[in-house]
């Protein structure tokens, strides 16, 4: 725990990701086996599930630090962070523990079995046997998400300095549903064999955003162009008579979206398909707030599964009959996947020609100048999309985001002039400054919140909102205050559609801060009316 | 109580009716009572500054000629029948909490002020008095200092660390206390002190009240190899500046009370925060008021609604809270550096 809390301390420490990574390289090259296991599953977010609730977590807290609980609570507004709030407010101490990482672990997952008593005992003697450091690690470890800066990216380039294991291989070995609880240092990282890899996903290839001018791509004839579908990314794994889909997150969503188990019939085993779950009905793309509709369930019902039916439409053949391919160029490996989508849909319709086989092609378009490519591009709205992809002819399924071969080239967001009404503080880096903050049109002479936004400013305007927040609050809601109209702001969007969840009667997607409108005063903000013109109309739709 | 407050808090400044005069007025007044010399508290414009002896050296380097006499601690003065004295604030060298008695009433206002001797301001006093005017900068049980020896232990080791490294320590603080409290207590059996010009300039005015060990100026003329594995001394705002480059290889850190945050010092892009206020701890707030044995307390610059509420629920104080213009030790330590910055 000590050589844990360090290492954080260490990494926290710096900005400079050469030194993350040199501590990680030597914590990986020193620390004991099973620590090092669980310092991976922790930093990929596979911590174990919290043996206490957050309720309490700052009620014990609270009590042990002889505080009334509305001062534990405004406290935790300002500090931003549950762990370090709980860290601080308790007493100060100097003790330390010789406990190693895992064996906390082990503790805590112990721990889920006894009763709340015995919790809070132990709770309270670990607190006051940490060092304010210690208990903050202690507290991450419960309650996740240490945000240090730490991407995945960077602990398997420490890994792979630790292991001179490639940190290609590296990524893929550490993908999947592997667990602290279920496997060992040992197996996870050095073995290979059939059972680790049978539901092992691939590392997602991401592109960045085209940067400049498109025609500095060079000879469009070298590049291919298909839309890219606003739903959830997600590969399709078919091994063993089995069926995997996991989400970009790392989620395994199999059992979300039953359609899927139907691949099983027709696709044969040791097939890998890159693609976008898309919520789809009589021929037509979905909104993606239907998808959202089931994104949240546990268990779909019948008449989710009839209101809002999915359908996978593929990119990418990652795997075929069983060998990894994502080293063949990306025509050849397309050559491939039209082949088998054609043959999977070909062989569905003669078996169930009643129904529609869920599995699409996203179709891939070549283009003679890149002008005409951009007219495509134009065009994006109306068919559902964000954009376009634009992937090299040649390029290989590289691992993570990557500049060069692969780019998005999303169409321009939508926008509008918005005023700032309320806000509240932000977490992390962010902590004690207002950031996050909620965004009203006007309706008959009313302002109505329509979306929320805490990104898009530069840390220096954030400051300069912040402070004018501080002087100008209205009334204080716990963390929220609400503040004289006065600042107006351009609020970008990808999405827009109607909505009865919604206060405006219209749901954004990815609403965030273009611009802060210095120039305009509240009067000249948009109307609700504004908004709703924005929806597109289904006479639009091709 | 239908008589006048004896203390106001109106549009230009803590006013003192009686008198006719202002407390660390924010804006110009005939006569104004200074508790100490940070800009937020002893701003231009004021046609009479009345403040602690140890501060007139500091206002006239900040502000230029100015109209300013000085007064000892515990010295008592009487204007129109209301009698000011100040005392100790612990603060910065120079800095008082100011004392106004009037028909057998006593208030006291704090200015900034902190419990802990840090070897350069004349410590702390508590004044008894029936109002307690404190500033509550770091009014939440989150923050808790530890000792000074402590703290400059670990600032200490960090910089013979970069010093072995071959990397310069730059140190950020404010150049008016801070910085001096730093120059003070860093261990210069191996490292020169080296200051950038607001810093230099402000430590050669405190030079005629406190020892310190020898400090240089960086200029022009200043050659990189000298500065490297050295201490330098910068105001927060050097920080990303051009001025830095001389500095290269560095290392960064910065010295507030504010760094007990981890958002807070992650946002700064620092390497390293050490947790060192001129400003009381919640602890010190609470011994404070205490001590001072008042009936009334008033929370001004910090965490005032929180801390008021809490006085008022927690230890059955008449407290309320009021808002000022006073920046505490500010979060985002944009520190005025017009009148004092230089180019070199």
């Amino acid at each position: 725990m000590k050589q844990f809390a360090e290492l954080i301390r260490t990494i926290d420490g710096t900005n400079k990701t050469n030194l993350k990574v040199q501590a990680l390289t030597e914590y990986f090259k020193n620390a004991p086996e099973q620590d090092k296991l669980w310092t991976i599953a922790i930093l990929s977010h596979r911590r174990p599930k919290r043996p206490v609730n957050t309720t309490q977590l700052r009620e014990w807290a609270t009590e042990i630090s002889g505080i009334p609980s509305w001062l534990f609570e405004e406290s935790y507004h300002i500090v931003g962070d549950l762990a370090e709030t709980i860290a601080l407010i308790l007493p100060s101490s100097n003790n330390s523990t010789d406990k190693s990482l895992s064996t906390v672990i082990e503790e805590l997952i112990e721990l889920r079995k006894k009763t709340d008593d015995e919790k809070k005992a132990y709770l309270k003697e670990n607190w006051l046997g940490l060092n304010y450091y210690e208990r903050f690690v202690f507290n991450k470890i419960m309650t996740g998400g240490f945000r240090i800066g730490v991407s995945q990216k960077l602990m398997t380039r420490a890994l792979s300095n630790a292991t001179n294991i490639d940190k290609d291989i590296l990524a893929h070995k550490l993908m999947g549903s592997w667990t602290g609880e279920n496997t060992t240092y040992n197996e996870l990282i050095f073995e290979d064999n059939e059972v680790a890899r049978r539901g092992k996903p691939y590392p997602f290839y991401l592109a960045y955003a085209i940067e400049g001018n498109i025609e500095d791509l060079g000879d469009v004839s070298q590049w291919s162009a298909e839309h890219k579908w606003d739903g959830i990314r997600s590969q399709t794994i078919l091994r063993s008579n089995e069926i995997f889909i996991w989400s970009r997150g790392e989620e395994l969503v199999t059992d979300k979206y039953p359609e899927f188990q139907s691949f099983l019939k027709y696709i044969p085993n040791g097939t890998v398909i890159d693609g976008e779950i898309l919520p789809y009905k009589n021929g037509e793309i979905l909104n993606f707030n239907d998808l959202q509709t089931r994104i949240g369930r546990k268990t779909i019902g019948k008449k989710l599964l009839q209101d809002v039916p999915v359908v996978i439409v593929a990119y990418d053949l990652l795997e075929w009959q069983g060998k990894d391919i994502r080293n063949l160029p990306f025509e050849e490996r397309r050559a491939l996947l039209d082949q088998l989508v054609l043959d999977t849909r070909t062989k569905a319709s003669i078996q169930e020609p009643d129904s529609d086989f869920p599995l699409l092609l996203s179709e891939t378009m070549s283009f003679s100048t890149w002008d005409e490519m951009g007219e495509e591009r134009a065009l994006s709205r109306k068919r559902k999309s964000e954009g376009l992809m634009i992937k090299h002819k040649k390029s290989p399924y590289q691992v993570g985001r990557k500049k060069g071969d692969w780019w998005k080239w999303k169409t321009d967001p939508y926008s509008i002039d918005a005023v700032l009404t309320y806000a509240m503080r932000g977490h992390g880096r962010r902590a004690n400054l207002f950031t996050d903050y909620t965004f009203a049109l006007w309706d008959n002479g009313e302002l109505v919140t329509f979306a929320k936004a805490y990104s898009g400013l530069t840390d220096a305007e954030f400051r300069k909102v912040d402070a004018w927040i501080k002087k100008n609050t209205l009334e204080r809601f716990g963390p929220v205050r609400s503040v004289t109209p006065h600042h107006v702001f351009e609020i970008a969007f990808e999405g827009i559609a109607p909505s009865k969840r919604h206060k405006s009667g219209v749901a954004t997607r990815f609403p965030r801060i273009l611009r802060w409108r210095h120039d305009k005063t509240i009067d000249q903000a948009n109307t609700i009316e504004d908004l709703k013109a924005l929806i597109p109309k289904e006479g639009d739709l091709i | 109580m239908s008589r006048e407050p004896l203390l106001k808090f109106t549009e230009r400044g803590i006013y003192c009716s009686a008198a006719n005069v202002y407390l660390d007025p924010w804006k110009p007044v005939d006569k104004a009572l200074i508790t100490h010399g940070h800009a937020d508290h002893s701003r231009w414009g004021n046609k009479k500054y009345i403040t602690h002896l140890d501060n007139l050296p500091i206002i006239k380097h900040r502000l230029g000629e100015i109209n300013a006499s000085g007064v000892n601690y515990d010295e008592s003065f009487n204007i129109n029948g209301v009698t000011f004295s100040f005392h100790p604030a612990g603060h910065i060298p120079g800095s008082s909490q100011i004392r106004v008695e009037h028909k057998g009433e006593v208030w006291v206002f704090t200015g900034d002020y902190k419990t802990e001797n840090d070897g350069i301001s004349v410590p702390y006093e508590p004044i008894r008095c029936n109002t307690f005017i404190t500033e509550c900068t770091f009014g939440l049980p989150a923050f808790k200092w530890r000792d000074q020896k402590d703290v400059m232990h670990d600032i200490n080791i960090w910089c013979s660390q970069n010093n072995e490294e071959g990397k310069t320590s730059v140190l950020f603080a404010y150049s008016l206390g801070k910085a001096q409290r730093l120059i003070k207590h860093l261990d210069t059996s191996q490292m020169k002190i080296y200051c950038h010009g607001a810093v230099f300039k402000m430590t050669e005015v405190l030079k005629e009240l406190i020892n310190f060990p020898d400090f240089n100026l960086i200029t022009r003329e200043t050659k990189k190899e000298e500065l490297i594995g050295n201490i330098v001394i910068a105001p927060p705002s050097a920080h990303g500046s051009s001025w830095m480059r001389k500095l290269v290889p560095y290392a960064t850190a910065s010295a507030s009370g504010w760094m007990t945050f981890r958002g807070a010092r992650r946002r700064r892009a620092i390497d390293k925060g050490f947790v060192l206020s001129d400003h009381c701890d919640w602890d010190g707030l609470l011994s404070s008021i205490e001590a001072t044995r008042c009936e009334n307390v008033i929370t001004t610059h910090g965490y005032q609604e929180i801390f008021a509420r809490y006085l008022r629920e927690e230890k059955g104080l008449n407290a309320i809270s009021e808002r000022t213009q006073y920046e505490g030790e500010n979060l985002n330590e944009q520190e005025d550096l017009s009148t004092n910055t230089s180019n070199t």
